[in-house]
């Protein structure tokens, strides 16, 4: 075992905030966490005092839009990876709606190059390879070449895969890979990219809404496919209580797939709207306060497996329009653990369910660098003051998209530090 | 009375007692419509522009004549045409009309929520004249002003209204007006017409009309667009008038007296039936002329509300 070079002083764990807690590493690697002041610091190691904050493992962001190439002005791969460490992302999986779509090696390598000349001490990018190519849900896309120029799963987020037949193939070719396959759930016919939920809102607004039963379709068909060819699906931003009732019974079933819930499905609901709110525009949108305690539920008894922030980065005046006219999206990396610590501050949700959530699931499923905290583990952490106060505004904000409907709003708690393997990301 | 609104965006932002100021106004403007010379100058020197981003003669026309029997200078602007069809951003036409420095814009939108997003950013005044199938407030109160006209208040009365009830800015206002003014509201439309939480409207609906029909004081029927039919949510038009069509035999169920309103353009046949539509009990060519009595009072409401607070 090697001489710590590191050593984090006093921080508080999540799940037992009473007892303070002393962080060991060297080269990067976790060499132990013990009881505050029970080891003494080797002579010549960076001591970090951090009583007051609390100690998390890294956090994993595995459904983030990152635009680079082609949509520069929405957000670049600096800029994203830059919100991700404010936010106290260590790993981030961006999605491959980009244009050229993420369907060829080129396109990854070019993000990864991105990645390292901005953020040589990380956040670490992890790019989704498209499933389709052009995600026109027509032909495979090269999915070994893909995952030899470093995709970690595949998708067609944004545009789901309607044709079944298609679906399954991609599925089967997937798992022969070992690479796991995201789908984002939604029945195009049935539920029109509308963002807005079909209900009391809806009605009254006079928008056309996408029912919750235009999610929870596909939800259904994906977890059928994954339980009859014994291979694993990941279902994105899951936002109803009917998509959680079906995957839970799926994987009583021994079906594997796992899921997904995004922070603003948990704090919002389709009253966000209200007036035409386009910065509350989301795809799956905002649904009812029966469907947040569903999600909630569920991810308490780990039937939904993630938090992903599903971050949309948008203009500003791509968002000054009519609601009909607006983008999907909500800007969120940088407000997720602030409004998720809020609800475990307020017992909605408990540490443990936030920490498997954020660290733990993200990484096993995906199979992503993990801290948890044993001799070896990379030192991917992050010091979080769970006292601090932040209004939320576009100067707070390092993304360049400001579209979050949490403009002005007050929020509890801010990351102070990131550390990837052992560096922190939040210093230049 | 200070008018206390800059903008009409839809008629939920009434107290009763405004929606009942617009109706007394409208009663006073009518008296000038039926004089000889139909021009009065209490406007003079206020210009007013007509921004129709979706195409509607009849509200156009309406507004144009209220104004102009006000002695406003108006102005129309339409879609086809102006730089809105080279993809111009709702945003920076707005930004333009307002280097015009209007009095007032009176804009028809196909989106729901485009008269709002305007007014947000206009200092003059914004009459809604319909967005998307959210808000048509001017109809609403037309239609409220025609029953008032006929029965002398809506107040204890029964309003039946018909047709496509999901897709009608109309229904929604209408909706509104009428049960602030103490109407009883019911809805008919087959269900792929409805939206799915109607029910959070609070008022009775049913797919059968011959029921819906009972002992109801008016009907107001609204227009049936053919797309609905491309977009998968009737069979046909022949299908839809054997069920929801206004007929005189239908009607006879009704209370005694009984009405029928259309916003128009009717297509007759379809939605009303022809001699139905040229009957006494119909209030359609009413609508029309109450059309203008209302949107004078409205343009003089919200283009004199300066002057009258200071
Ligand atoms: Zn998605």
């Amino acid at each position: 075992m090697s001489q710590a070079d590191l050593v984090v002083r006093s921080a508080a764990l999540a799940t037992d905030p009473q007892t303070p807690v002393d962080l060991f590493v060297a080269k990067g690697r976790v060499v132990a966490l013990v009881a505050s002041g029970t080891r003494p610091v080797p002579e010549g190691a960076k001591v970090v005092e951090a009583s007051g904050l609390i100690l998390l493992p890294g956090l994993s962001d595995v459904h983030v839009h990152l635009r680079e190439p082609g949509q520069e002005w929405k957000e670049t791969i600096a800029t994203g990876l830059s919100a991700a460490a404010k936010g106290g992302f260590v790993n981030v999986m961006c999605m491959a709606n980009t244009d050229p779509v993420n369907d060829q090696a080129c396109v990854t390598e070019t993000m990864l190059d991105k990645a390292a000349k901005s953020h040589p001490k990380g956040p670490r990018l992890f790019p989704v390879g498209a499933l389709t190519v052009g995600l026109d849900g027509k032909a495979l896309a090269p999915m070994e070449e893909l995952k030899a120029a470093g995709c970690k799963a595949f998708s067609n987020d944004g545009r789901p895969v309607a044709d079944s037949e298609l679906f399954r193939r991609a599925l089967e070719y997937a798992s022969d890979l070992g690479i796991p396959v995201i789908d984002h759930c939604e029945d195009p016919y049935l539920a029109p990219h509308a963002g807005v939920n079909e209900g009391v809102v809806s009605a009254r607004l006079g928008l056309r809404g996408a029912p919750t039963a235009g999610e929870a379709i596909q939800v259904a068909r994906d977890c059928l496919l994954s339980k009859y060819l014994g291979v694993p699906i990941h279902l994105a931003h899951v936002s109803c209580a009917q998509s959680v009732d079906i995957i839970r019974a799926a994987k009583a079933q021994g079906a594997p797939v796992t899921a997904e819930t995004a922070p603003h499905y948990l704090i919002l609901t389709e009253e966000a709207c209200e007036g035409y709110d386009t910065a509350a525009k989301v795809n799956p949108p905002l649904r009812t306060r029966t469907d947040q305690q569903a999600l909630l539920a569920a991810l308490e008894d780990g039937t939904i497996d993630v938090l992903a922030t599903d971050h949309a980065p948008h203009a500003a005046h791509e968002k000054e329009t009519p609601f009909d006219e607006a983008p999907n999206g909500i800007s969120g990396l940088e407000t997720a653990l602030s409004v998720t610590w809020e609800l475990v501050a307020r017992g909605e949700l408990s540490a443990k369910s936030l920490i498997s959530a954020w660290c733990t699931r993200p990484a096993e499923i995906f199979g992503l660098p993990q801290n948890r905290f044993q001799e070896g583990d990379p030192a991917d952490f992050i010091l979080f003051d769970p006292a601090a106060r932040w209004t939320v505004t576009p100067q707070s904000l390092l993304s360049k998209g400001k579209n979050t409907p949490l403009l002005g709003r007050e929020l509890t708690g801010q990351v102070r530090a990131a550390y990837v393997a052992g560096k922190n990301a939040l210093q230049a | 009375m200070t008018w206390p609104h800059k903008d009409l965006l839809d008629v939920t932002q009434l107290s009763r007692a405004d929606a009942t100021e617009i109706l007394r106004a409208a009663k006073s403007f009518q008296e000038i419509n039926s004089r000889p010379v139909k021009k009065v100058p209490i406007l003079k020197g206020k210009s007013v522009i007509l921004f129709f981003a979706e195409p509607s003669t009849r509200t156009k026309t309406s507004f144009d004549v209220a104004g102009k029997r006000l002695s406003a200078d108006t102005f129309s602007l339409a879609k086809s045409g102006s730089s809105l069809t080279k993809g111009e951003s709702l945003k920076d036409t707005v930004l333009t009309l307002q280097a015009m420095k209007p009095d007032a814009i009176v804009m028809r939108h196909n989106m729901s929520g485009a008269a709002k997003f305007i007014a947000e950013r206009l200092e003059c005044a914004v009459i809604n004249a319909g967005d998307g199938w959210h808000a048509h407030p001017t109809q609403a109160l037309l239609d409220a002003f025609t029953l008032t006209e006929r029965w002398g208040g809506v107040e204890g009365k029964t309003v039946l209204i018909l047709g496509d009830i999901a897709h009608s800015r109309v229904a929604r206002s209408n909706v509104h007006l009428l049960r602030l003014l103490g109407a009883s509201v019911r809805l008919c439309a087959p269900k792929t017409l409805l939206p799915h939480a109607v029910s959070s409207w609070g008022v009775p609906v049913s797919s059968d009309l011959d029921e819906a029909v009972r002992g109801v004081d008016a009907v107001m029927c609204l227009r049936l667009q053919l797309e609905r039919q491309q977009a998968g949510l009737l069979p046909d038009v022949r299908e839809y008038s054997r069920r929801f069509c206004m007929t005189l035999p239908r009607l006879a169920k009704a209370a005694k007296g009984a009405v029928v309103l259309h916003p128009g353009p009717i297509n007759r046949g379809w939605e009303i039936a022809s001699d139905l539509a040229d009957a006494s009990e119909s209030l359609i060519l009413d609508q029309v002329a109450s059309g203008v009595d209302v949107r004078m009072a409205l343009l003089h409401l919200y283009l004199t509300r300066k002057e009258r607070k200071e």
